[in-house]
């Protein structure tokens, strides 16, 4: 293993099984509450962090931190109360972070597009001591945040109204769910890049449902798939010399779609043993539709 | 129990409420009583669904009073006293959960931080038991019947044991076997002294259950009574499917299971 006696690769390797860790572990919860897409939304916004940081001799990704967990708040407040035009305002939010990024990273002395380059795409080799203990310390809250409470963010991202009437603090949960994803953004940041983060938050997710009944098994399967192809990539990427990033996001595709042929089969077993185990069926549930649908569904 | 037995369960006074500009509520009074199977009734629009949800916290109230166990409904904490069964198109999740997971998450008023101990998987148990859904609590619940998620559902109101259970629509797309299974789950429930607060399409097999009906009609109480006998609320003054897209005049739909 001659991969381990370089400096770079051993912080790069730490930084990418800690984003194999945590990026699934959020997006659970995003698709759970079907918002695959949100991770992407705070990738863009994230951008603008990244420039102020450049601007202000700040570090990119504390300053990051900062302003990606600002625009999920946001965002969670016009979920709120924004009811109409609530997919305007976060187009505007994610182009304008994009803008926004690129216009403070020209207007940086020290920053050029090779720099924000290396933020969008990734750049895992030049990852830096200090980055290994900001990527450490903010990879500890989110396992923290969704391990530990994750009976409290299953209910409330399942079904936001019953949660309601269990007491939780529903509000607080949405606002520390897209704290949390904000920050497991600027983790992957350096890992896989900022327009190719939502992948890792989603992708392993869809991968693990294939074979997954349960909630904690697909957490499980979908953290595993997530540590291996970010190893994998990192790895094939020092041996072959390819874009990590791209490397990761084409691997979690392509556990993707093994894990969806291996789960044909899979399924196919299931249904029989379920139907072997109702060996009359429930004759009721054939001969009865749906009948209330039609009526239930207009409005007056 | 430290209230009379006269205190009331759910009070709304006066309660008012929108939904964008359009009022949905316009001032309606309801009182559900300790032990009492109330039923609230109305056609498609008529502000039913939404008056159980202001009583939960769930729409904003633009005027008037709800009280839950005599406590206001803002300054309420005592959650797992009150078990709710929401229609049952706001429970989807885009991750497979199965149906103990489910369950499980209605036992939180409880078990204050989320620590689950033997007692908690024990209570998750006897909730599926009464359901009659035990054999299928390691299923995936996309794997459910209409009827049978339904009756997930109302084993995750159950779960905590509540003193109040209030259901929205929870016949609605129930296959018979289903209805059959809720209708005796509620049975006993009743029986054990729990306070009911329905809302139902029609009063359907339930109908023996059901000590009071209460009838909105375009957000304001149009009745408030025994509940009508025989042909069903079908024969109440107002209470008719008006379809909008329906000619003038026409013959009201009836789009009912068992009308």
């Amino acid at each position: 293993m001659e991969i381990l006696n370089y400096a770079f690769m051993q912080r790069a390797l730490i930084a990418a099984v800690l984003v194999g860790i945590t990026a699934p572990a959020v997006g659970i919860y995003l698709v759970q509450r079907r918002q695959a897409l949100m991770g992407d939304g705070i990738g863009h916004v994230a951008m603008t962090g990244v420039g102020l940081g450049f601007l202000l001799s700040w570090s990119p990704v504390w300053m990051a931190t900062l302003v990606s967990v600002l625009g999920a708040v946001l965002m969670e407040l016009i979920r709120w109360y924004g009811r109409t035009r609530g997919d305007i305002a976060l187009a505007m939010l994610f182009y304008g972070g994009m803008a926004g990024g690129v216009m403070f990273i020209n207007l940086a002395p020290t920053g050029s597009n090779a720099n924000l380059t290396s933020y969008l795409f990734g750049s895992l080799s030049t990852v830096s001591e200090s980055d290994v203990t900001a990527i450490g310390a903010l990879a500890a809250f989110v396992v923290l945040v969704t391990v530990g409470l994750r009976r409290q963010l299953f209910a409330v991202s399942q079904d936001e109204e019953f949660a309601r009437v269990t007491g939780l603090p529903v509000r607080a949960l949405n606002l520390l769910t897209a704290v949390t994803a904000a920050v497991t953004v600027t983790v992957a940041m350096r890992v896989v890049g900022l327009l190719l983060v939502s992948a890792l938050m989603v992708v392993p997710v869809a991968a693990a449902q294939q074979l997954s009944r349960s909630f904690a098994a697909t957490f499980a399967i979908a953290v595993a798939v997530g540590v291996a192809v970010t190893l994998g990539g990192t790895v094939t990427s020092y041996y072959q010399d390819v874009p990590p990033g791209a490397t990761i996001v084409l691997l979690t595709i392509g556990a993707f779609i093994v894990l969806t042929a291996l789960a044909a089969p899979l399924a196919r077993r299931r249904a029989r043993a379920a139907a072997a185990a109702q060996p009359s069926g429930d004759p009721a549930e054939c001969a009865i539709p749906a009948s209330r649908g039609a009526g239930d569904g207009i409005g007056v | 129990m430290s209230e009379p037995v006269t205190e009331p369960v759910i009070s709304l006074r006066g309660v008012r409420a929108e939904l964008g500009s359009r009022p949905v509520l316009r001032g309606i009074d309801l009182t559900v009583r300790r032990g009492e199977v109330v039923a609230l009734l109305g056609a498609n629009g008529s502000g039913k669904s939404t008056a159980v949800r202001s009583v939960i916290g769930q729409v904003p109230v633009s005027a008037g009073r709800i009280e839950l166990f005599g406590t206001e409904r803002r300054r309420f904490r005592d959650w797992a006293r009150v078990g709710y069964v929401p229609q049952r198109t706001t429970a989807a999740g885009g991750v497979p959960a199965t149906v103990a997971e489910v369950v499980s998450s209605g036992r939180l008023s409880r078990s204050r931080f989320g620590v689950f101990r033997r007692a908690d998987r024990e209570a998750v148990h006897r909730a599926l038991d009464l359901v009659g859904m035990a054999d299928r609590a390691r299923d995936s619940v996309n794997a459910l019947s209409g009827g049978q998620h339904q009756r997930v559902l109302i084993a995750r109101a159950l779960v905590a044991g509540p003193e109040l259970l209030i259901m929205d629509e929870p016949m609605a797309g129930v296959d018979l076997a289903s209805q059959e299974v809720l209708a005796a789950t509620l049975r006993e429930q009743v029986a054990q002294g729990a306070t009911v607060l329905l809302v139902l399409h029609e009063l359907g097999p339930l109908e023996p259950l059901i000590d009071r009906a209460v009838v909105l009609r375009d957000g304001c109480v149009l009745h408030d009574g025994p509940p009508p006998k025989a042909v069903g609320q079908h024969a109440l003054p107002g209470h008719d499917h008006v379809h909008p897209h329906a000619p003038a005049g026409a013959e009201p739909v009836r789009t009912g299971l068992l009308s």
